[in-house]
């Protein structure tokens, strides 16, 4: 798949959260082929602490509007500087970078699991799936209320399932604690995941528990996004793997010790 | 009149003195969405080995103020895989590629090397006696003037074409270093490959880094690159090669005028995938902005009276 590096301008910068910003970006050009699961890599200029670009997934690709948007977790100065830029502004993207999910066959049934900022694959994932005919829902795991991410739109494109720590909205606990994992409730096909790491291990298991393939997006930190730093590699069954290249979505089987 | 950008690294004719750095571009494919590589004065390959190597663990990468640490420890191939995988998709570009020769052994030098040796489209390779990422060998032998001469010396015997050799900036003096390969054999000296540094994170007080320290690049380091790369084209014959933190054509003309021939752009490919042309091009317009017909009156240019 060919990268490309273009400007774009954003044209929204919307807070979720404290902690949290959805930005919508448009490039000067018609925006080329992006699969779900796919990131760019976001230049952020003017900041002495930030030096390298910061990997993000597509949130969302809206080709009749010809955006962009990105779901960023503000974590130091670089999102920090991202989250106070205003529409008009522009920034730099590397992309789409990475493999993307594999999307099932029509008439399939789909589980979606995100944990706090993982959702942002999620969407864009959901909107596709559903597209071609498998029936889509998302299992969103938030910190508290005030952190369920844009349930509107996940509720645009399938059923959607919350777990909040203290219990305030949907099932009190993590995404693994939801009843949806219950032997007969689950009516699943394939399991995706993104979020820390310890969830995606947890909800892989239960995908083998189930007997269902299941495929994790993985965030490593990474230099170049293109394969030539060998820096955001991964562990896998036949060695070390780039996170930007032959990730970020993996099966999990193929990754060392993340099943045990 | 369009000036000219050729440069000459011992029987090498470079149509511009801007390559990529070892470990920053991978073997070029990897950059073909960006800019064809034939613009490129060369291509330094992946370092390469004996064997294949897993490298380090995560992590491996460290940003840390203008610069990044890593300690990738030398991840490839190994040389029969390289031959077998990689080289036939690379050595029909149209600029020079050279392969960065690394081993634990001077034994694993000379393998690696004359196996590269008997490859036609390979004209040369940089002997990598600074790679402070690995257990053994790597950096150990750059940092002591009989082992640094030692390992060039013995691969010397055994390569025939253009041999660069990639000096250490972490030595009291890298001129005396430069003297001693230079004596060995080597045609060409790079200087710099990256500072031993370390990144620590204070909220779990443990290091970022997997092995601890790792090598530092980026335009943290340029000054002191530039420094040493002005110590050693004054104490050497042979052509330097100046690399650490070149991220513009400014950059790049600092380091011919303090002395280097040509120049490798390393970390600034990770930032901006396009940045080499780009260089290429500001070079150009400094020329014409300053009238010099021949790039080759800039190296050493430095006006210090």
């Amino acid at each position: 798949m060919k990268k490309f590096i273009h400007d774009f301008h954003i044209i929204e910068n919307k807070d979720l959260n404290p902690g949290h910003f959805v930005l919508t970006l448009k490039p000067e050009v018609n925006l080329p082929p992006i699969f779900p699961g796919q990131f760019a890599e976001v230049r952020i200029d003017g900041s002495t602490g930030t030096f390298l670009r910061r990997p993000l997934s597509f949130h969302d690709v809206d080709y009749d509007a010809n955006t962009i948007t990105l779901l960023v977790q503000r974590k130091g100065d670089g999102t920090n500087r991202l989250a106070v830029m205003k529409p008009g502004d522009t920034i730099n993207m590397v992309y789409p970078l990475g493999n993307s999910f594999h999307i099932g066959s029509s008439g399939e049934r789909a589980l979606l699991v995100g944990g706090g900022c993982g959702v942002a694959p999620l969407l864009y994932l959901g909107k596709i799936l559903a597209k071609n005919g498998i029936r889509v829902t998302t299992l969103m795991g938030a910190r508290s209320e005030e952190y369920i991410m844009e349930p509107e739109r996940y509720k645009g494109h399938g059923e959607l399932l919350l777990t909040t720590e203290d219990g305030k909205a949907g099932t009190k606990g993590y995404v693994i604690h939801h009843e949806v994992w219950r032997e007969r409730n689950f009516s699943f096909d394939r399991v995706y995941t993104c979020g820390p790491d310890p969830m995606m291990k947890a909800v892989a298991r239960l995908a083998v528990r189930h007997q269902v393939p299941c495929e994790v997006s993985l965030e490593q930190t990474m230099a170049c996004g293109v394969g030539a730093c060998l820096c955001c590699v991964i562990e896998t069954n036949e060695g070390n793997k780039c996170t930007c290249t032959d990730g970020p979505v993996f099966d999990p089987n193929d990754l060392k010790n993340w099943l045990e | 009149m369009k000036p000219s950008l050729e440069v000459n690294i011992h029987n090498l004719v470079l149509k511009n003195p801007v390559m990529t750095a070892s470990g920053t571009f991978g073997y070029g494919p990897e950059f073909e969405d960006f800019f064809d590589p034939s613009v490129l004065g060369g291509i330094f390959v992946k370092g390469t080995t004996g064997k294949l190597r897993q490298g380090n663990p995560y992590p491996r990468m460290a940003e840390t103020p203008m610069g990044m640490l890593n300690a990738v420890g030398l991840q490839n191939k190994g040389v029969d895989g390289f031959i077998s995988d990689i080289y036939p998709k690379i050595k029909h570009y149209g600029t020079h590629l050279i392969v960065n020769v690394s081993g634990s052994t001077v034994e694993e030098y000379i393998e690696v090397a004359e196996k590269i040796n008997a490859l036609e489209h390979i004209p040369a390779i940089e002997l990598n006696i600074s790679c402070p990422n690995v257990k053994e060998g790597g950096m150990a032998f750059g940092t002591s003037c009989p082992s640094a001469a030692a390992v060039t010396r013995a691969v010397r015997e055994v390569y025939h074409k253009t041999m660069i050799v990639k000096l250490s900036p972490n030595v009291t003096n890298i001129a005396e270093i430069a003297q001693v390969v230079e004596g060995a054999g080597a045609d060409a000296v790079s200087v710099v490959n990256t500072l031993l540094g370390m990144a620590i994170n204070a909220e779990t007080r443990r290091p970022v880094l997997s092995t601890v320290t790792g090598g530092l690049s980026g335009p943290a380091i340029k000054p002191v690159a530039l420094r040493m790369v002005w110590q050693t084209a004054k104490a050497v014959k042979i052509p330097v090669i100046g690399l650490g933190g070149i991220m513009t054509a400014t950059d790049a003309i600092e380091f011919l005028l303090a002395g280097a021939t040509a120049v490798q752009v390393g970390t600034a490919n990770f930032i901006d995938p396009t940045v080499c042309p780009k260089i290429i091009a500001g070079i150009e317009s400094y020329m014409i902005r300053h009238e010099t017909e021949d790039i080759k009156s800039l190296i050493n240019g430095l006006i210090t009276v």
